[in-house]
């Protein structure tokens, strides 16, 4: 939300009401590892198993190639600056990576990666960095090739609502300058603030609206990308419809940097709804959970533009961790649901009815609110939002998202409860409870090894069992690619790996991600 | 028009009516837009709310009702048709009953709080309330100026800029602290009284599902300026409305080298 009047009132009622959506990834003070003296441990120290694959080295060549690309200013080779290119968000991978490139250019990017491909240089595609699975930073002195520069949002059409940009747009300022135009960008994740659009198409990113505008798969109307060799794959239309061959953008989105670095991203924006309601509820049962989100689809139905779900023990960690107040009473689950509609009185009429409904259903909710403004409305949201950076303050954190069918979801998260009890400050689990899709983590003071054990592989068997997805929309990255069997066919997987050596002869482009090393 | 109570002991008596302003007002996190004719903003179709004051104000009157220091809380609101859904606001956060004084559309726009002091006077002599709570101000004029004139038309005392009320020593007035330039004034007042409300007075409460399926039924009396006997005659014309004037762009450098430059040229820096 763009607040603008009263400007000496604002930062009062703002620190009042604390809104934390705008840029909270941004904003926020990432505590430091415990390990080595406040930095993560290496990666290759974490997975001594993987072996640096026959790449070159970088000579002094190269480096003045790549400054006559891009300009010396924009060549990296400070030891301090690139450190923060080979840290993931998480804290949990450190590279070691020496060089970071910042072009401005697709030009620039393609001279870039044919230098690289001639010379057999390992490369990474970095956006934000905001990525969860360590698939956006170097594992061992693999270049960085960082879009942050390709900042420029090329068009807004008002009409189709066909938005353009560079790859390195931040999500959030292409938002508000959709919103100037009646738009708004299909998707929104905690991490608006800093993630790219590139970042987010190459990771499929799916957030808090897949619910009710669908995935970058169908919201992404074409691309631009170069591929390992260098070449320029231009697919950047703006038609809605266009049946003329194999859609090859398809690969790219969600190959995480893999099979390409996407330049250009041509986005439809759906119209920017006049009216947005949220409803934050206190339940005391999963199947409560259940119950209201089946009442949800029935009586909200259409305008319905979010569903997720809280439990008692995240919730704890944004209160105590983060200082968040939650204007409810102690329950086991919370619930945000929130529509988006054209019109305030219809949208409203249609809320009060659901709320009817959850409080006369036996064993519905017995508490909750309304927002009745756009600081409560900002407030209840970052309690969701938030839940992340509050489990950092913990420690170490383990990250997991997965797929399951619906009854499933708090089962793993009990289970996985009582199979660490003891060994963890908090198992937490929250997330997308409308897309079937499960947030579970875990907090200790510093890395345990052996509380990673107790976890891994279980947690991912246990998922594959009821044939759920081990990533619904993190991605494998590097912490994953192990696991890619337990979500797909061992056929599926080889055909991946062909496709791979097809776009990727040398296999330069982010090497030791997604696809398990053979 | 002098209403005086029984000063009995506060504490001991059935409590003070309190009576609420609340203005329906463009929500303060939304980028207001000046209409291009240039006679005001865009209201179209834009997201309003309660004045974030007023909720302050009416988050008061509930406290108080909690501490038993008053009986009745009534809210009320001089508006177009859809400050209904900010009384409903009130009564959801525990409001006793509504007013609502409905401006036909075209005089809405040439309302001035001289016309909703005089409107809220009238009403007062009816209703009688011990106290008025209205927020200090409105985020959308910021004139600051209904509370100070009812206040004179009713010739009763004023606390403005409230951000503590609490009974005197002697339970017989209403201890106010005031915000002000040089920091907090505590003055005593006797009741009936005006009290507008200031950003610390305290955190309004958000409204829960069963008190806004209850606000449903809480009665709203709708009145009209005819029936109240105001004559709303604009006593200003607004002659335009413009934007602030726009932020000269600042130059993005690449490199410390740039800035360096730049800050050269322009002669900050030898």
């Amino acid at each position: 939300f763009q607040a603008s009047r009263a400007a000496s009132l604002l930062p009062q009622l703002l620190l009042r009401r604390r809104p934390a959506s705008a840029g909270a990834f941004a904003l926020l003070a990432r505590p430091a590892s415990s390990a080595s003296g406040g930095l993560p441990p290496l990666t290759t120290e974490i997975h001594p198993g993987i072996k640096r694959g026959a790449f070159s080295q970088l000579t002094d060549a190269d480096v003045s190639a790549f400054e006559a690309i891009v300009g010396g200013d924009h060549v990296i080779k400070d030891a301090d600056e690139v450190l923060s290119y080979n840290i993931d968000w998480l804290r949990i991978c450190r590279g070691q990576g020496q060089l970071v490139l910042r072009p401005k250019t697709t030009e620039e990017v393609s001279a870039i990666v044919r230098h690289c491909n001639k010379r057999r240089l390992a490369v990474v595609p970095q956006g934000g960095n905001t990525g969860l699975v360590g698939g956006s930073v170097p594992l061992f002195d693999e270049i960085v090739i960082s879009t942050s520069r390709m900042n420029s949002l090329l068009s807004i059409d008002p009409v189709s609502g066909v938005l353009v940009a560079e790859a390195g747009c931040v999500l959030e300022q292409l938002d508000r300058e959709a919103a100037s135009q009646g738009l708004m960008m299909p998707l929104d994740l905690g991490a608006k603030g800093s993630c790219q659009i590139g970042g987010n198409l190459a990771t499929n990113a799916g957030g808090l609206r897949l619910l009710r505008y669908g995935s970058l798969r169908g919201t992404t109307l074409g691309l631009e990308a170069v591929l390992p060799t260098g070449q320029v794959l231009d697919c950047l239309t703006t038609l809605r419809k266009d049946n003329t061959g194999y859609d090859i953008k398809q690969l790219l989105i969600g190959s995480e940097g893999t099979l390409g670095i996407i330049t250009k991203a041509a986005i439809l924006c759906p119209a920017r709804p006049k009216s947005v309601q949220l409803a934050f509820l206190g339940l005391d049962s999963f199947q409560a959970v259940l119950d209201t989100y089946r009442l949800a689809r029935r009586s909200l139905g259409e305008i319905l533009s979010a569903f997720e779900f809280i439990d008692s023990e995240s919730m704890r960690a944004v209160k105590q961790n983060l200082g968040l107040s939650c204007p409810l009473g102690e329950h086991s689950f919370y619930v945000l649901a929130e529509t988006s509609g054209s019109n305030e009185t219809h949208d409203r009429e249609k809320l009060d009815g659901f709320i009817e409904s959850v409080m006369s259903m036996d064993g519905c909710a017995t508490d909750g609110t309304v927002a009745q403004d756009a600081g409560q409305f900002a407030h209840l949201w970052s309690l969701r939002e938030r839940i992340v950076e509050s489990l950092l303050v913990d420690g170490y954190e383990y990250k997991y998202d997965v797929s399951l069918p619906l009854a499933d979801i708090y089962r793993l998260v009990e289970h996985m409860r009582t199979r660490l009890d003891g060994r963890v400050i908090r198992t937490a689990g929250y997330g997308h409870l409308g897309d079937g899709n499960l947030h579970l983590n875990f907090t200790t003071p510093k890395f345990d090894a052996k509380v990673l054990e107790l976890i891994e592989p279980h947690v991912f068997d246990w998922v594959r069992d009821r044939r759920g997805s081990v990533s619904a929309e993190h991605g494998l990255g590097l912490k994953k690619s192990q696991y890619i069997r337990h979500s797909k066919a061992d056929f599926a997987v080889r055909v991946m790996a062909e496709v791979k050596r097809l776009l990727d002869p040398n296999g330069i482009m982010n090497p030791y991600k997604v696809l398990p090393d053979e | 028009y002098i209403h005086i109570i029984n000063k009995a002991d506060m504490a001991a008596s059935k409590g003070l009516k309190i009576l609420v302003g609340c203005k329906r007002v463009i929500d303060y996190a939304v980028k207001v837009r000046v209409k291009p004719d240039r006679s005001g903003v865009v209201t179209e179709g834009v997201k309003h709310s309660m004045n974030p004051f007023d909720e302050i104000a009416v988050e008061e009157a509930v406290r108080m009702k909690e501490k038993k220091l008053a009986g009745e809380a009534v809210a009320i609101s001089v508006g177009p048709p859809q400050s209904q859904e900010t009384l409903r606001t009130a009564l959801a956060m525990g409001i006793d009953r509504a007013i609502h004084v409905e401006i036909p559309l075209a005089q809405l726009e040439k309302l001035q709080p001289i016309h909703v002091s005089k409107l809220l006077a009238k009403v007062c002599e009816s209703e009688k309330p011990d106290l008025v709570i209205l927020g200090k101000q409105a985020i959308d004029d910021d004139c600051n100026q209904t509370g100070q004139m009812l206040a004179a038309l009713l010739d009763w005392p004023q606390a403005t800029f409230a951000s503590k009320i609490e009974p005197s020593q002697d339970s017989k007035q209403l201890r106010v602290t005031r915000e002000v330039d040089g920091g907090m004034e505590t003055i005593d007042v006797s009741v009936p009284a005006v009290v507008t409300s200031d950003l610390r007075l305290n955190e309004p409460r958000y409204a829960t599902l069963p008190n806004i399926m209850k606000a449903k039924k809480k009665p709203l009396a709708k009145m009209s300026p005819d029936q109240l006997g105001v004559d709303l005659q604009p006593r200003q014309e607004v002659i335009s409305v413009e934007d602030p004037p726009v932020r000269k762009a600042g130059a993005k450098v690449e490199s410390v080298e740039d800035l360096v430059g730049k800050l050269r040229e322009k002669g900050l820096v030898k």
